[in-house]
């Protein structure tokens, strides 16, 4: 037993066949729970108001949103080293999820930004590598989508997602010497006194688990459908040829 | 609904974009899934049945 | 290698090469900038190093999709990727060439153009250098973008959204070190932090761009 049975993309409809309701329900179970738990029942923060509400959302979509390319550099350089489709087609399918993530992070920032900073949008470098992440997301999808040849375009967007990650954290470090920012530092840090208060917890960590195992899910389904569009494309072939 | 204070409307936009956001990816998602099995149904069956 | 460079040189200022093309596009740019933001003199002196590197830089994507897209329409590519040279070094003479055809001209006419832009008397030095030095990283991250798009039939509008994220670290340092050359501060740092860019990537990039060549060749 190896993690690489999975690579077999038979063993891995298989098992995610079954993982995939698995996820999918937790993820709803723990996301209603812990929003509407967050927005409904959590006291409102003395100097932001009822704006920390959004910290619910902000923060498991960006932390979500760096993890998904995360995850893509990992499954990109798996295609790259052990040449398995499956891992290719899930760098594929995390990709949208990615994007979708960056964007409501940005589009939470930007609303919380509104009142709190009296601007929607500044040029705080957070905010910035987000919006520079959202592009290198832009990019990597329009990538896959212009090469026909799958395997062509399995190794283009694998170097793509490698060199682009460099540059990524590259990014990061130079959009903080470009510019000091307004985010306020760590706020899930587990030592630090500028942690919000515990009764903020709870809901917060409910709803990044939430996040987590939707994107878990979603990637499973997307996986799933690529697998399946594969196989389409191989008897449509394989018809033609007959 | 619970008392945002002045902050209502930035809120539940935060809120409302979010969710119709995570909404849209899920159902895209399980539309193309969708498509993508009764397509190869098809075409598995139509393979059978021909021999 | 001498004689690939002598001809990619040769290649790009013949007719219909390309060459004098980035340069024109430059000049159009910063014409335009006072037309958009007012032509208030203090304003403009401001923006100027600024304006100056993003018109450098749009001028070096310009002529991105020539890199390789030449080549390997007719064949050339395929027997350069045989030929007894590594790959990688073709990259670099080929980043080499771009960037002695596109960036150097660029490089002479921006002080020209900084008069335009009531660029301050002491910036000019500073833009001079850190595009000096900022370009050849343009011209090589722009060989990878131009080798991940070599096979397409129309990567230009690709290419362009491929190298533009990568190009925002050069971006930033170079024009931060010109900015502040032109507030009368010491860009040193900056400088140092893109000189570092420039270096990184001659060292790296070559091989990821060899790499996608020859997964486009396949």
């Amino acid at each position: 037993m190896s993690l690489w049975e999975y690579a077999n993309p038979k063993k891995f409809m298989q098992t995610s066949g079954w993982l995939l309701p698995i996820f999918a329900v937790s993820s709803a179970v723990m996301l209603t729970v812990g929003l509407v738990w967050g927005f409904f029942f959590t006291a409102d923060d003395y100097r932001q108001g009822s704006t920390v509400k959004i910290i619910f959302l902000h923060v498991p979509a960006a932390l979500m949103a760096i993890n998904a390319w995360f995850m893509m550099l990992v499954t990109s350089l798996i295609w790259l080293i052990r040449r398995h489709h499956v891992s290719a087609l899930a760098a594929k399918a995390a990709a949208p999820i990615g994007m979708v993530m960056t964007l409501i992070a940005l589009v939470t920032g930007a609303v919380w930004g509104q009142p709190m900073w009296g601007t929607w949008w500044a040029w705080d470098p957070r905010l910035t590598s987000f919006l520079i992440l959202f592009l290198f997301y832009l990019g990597y999808i329009a990538m896959w989508a212009s090469v026909e040849n799958p395997d062509t375009a399995a190794d283009l967007t694998s170097v793509l997602c490698l060199v682009g990650s460099v540059f990524a954290v590259l990014s990061r470090y130079a959009v903080n010497f470009w510019n000091q920012g307004l985010h306020q530092g760590a706020t899930f840090s587990v030592d630090r006194e500028t942690n919000i208060h515990s009764s903020y917890y709870l809901p917060a960590y409910l709803c990044m688990a939430g996040f987590v195992a939707l994107f878990i899910a979603l990637v499973l389904l997307r996986t799933r459908t690529e697998i399946r569009k594969r196989r389409l494309q191989a008897l449509l072939v394989r018809e033609r040829l007959a | 609904m619970p008392d945002l204070g002045k902050y209502t409307v930035e809120v539940s936009m935060a809120y409302g974009v979010s969710l119709i956001l995570i909404f849209l990816l899920v159902g895209v998602s399980i539309l193309q899934a969708r498509r993508a099995r009764r397509a190869l149904l098809e075409i598995e069956e139509r393979r059978k049945s021909d021999g | 290698m001498i004689a690939l460079f002598l001809r990619d040189l040769r290649q790009a200022t013949r007719a219909g090469g390309g060459f004098g093309l980035g340069v024109a596009f430059f000049l159009i740019v910063v014409v335009l900038v006072p037309f958009g933001v007012g032509p208030e003199s203090e304003i403009l002196a401001t923006i100027a190093p600024g304006i100056l590197w993003v018109g450098a830089l749009l001028s070096c994507l310009l002529s991105l999709d020539r890199l390789l897209a030449l080549d390997y329409e007719d064949g050339s590519l395929d027997l350069l990727a045989t030929a007894p040279i590594p790959l990688e070094a073709v990259v670099v003479i080929k980043a080499l060439a771009h960037w002695v055809v596109t960036s150097v001209p660029l490089v002479i006419v921006a002080p020209m153009l900084g008069v335009l832009l009531n660029l301050p008397g002491g910036a000019y030095g500073w833009v001079v250098i850190t595009l000096l030095v900022g370009t050849p990283a343009l011209s090589i991250i722009g060989a990878f973008g131009a080798a991940l798009t070599v096979g397409l039939k129309r990567g230009g509008l690709l290419l362009s959204l491929l190298v533009l994220p990568l190009y925002v670290p050069t971006l930033i340092f170079g024009a931060e070190a010109a900015r502040r050359g032109a507030d009368g501060l010491d860009g040193t740092t900056p400088l140092l932090m893109l000189a570092g860019i420039t270096l990184a990537s001659l060292a790296l990039l070559p091989f990821a761009a060899a790499w996608v060549i020859r997964i486009n060749l396949r």
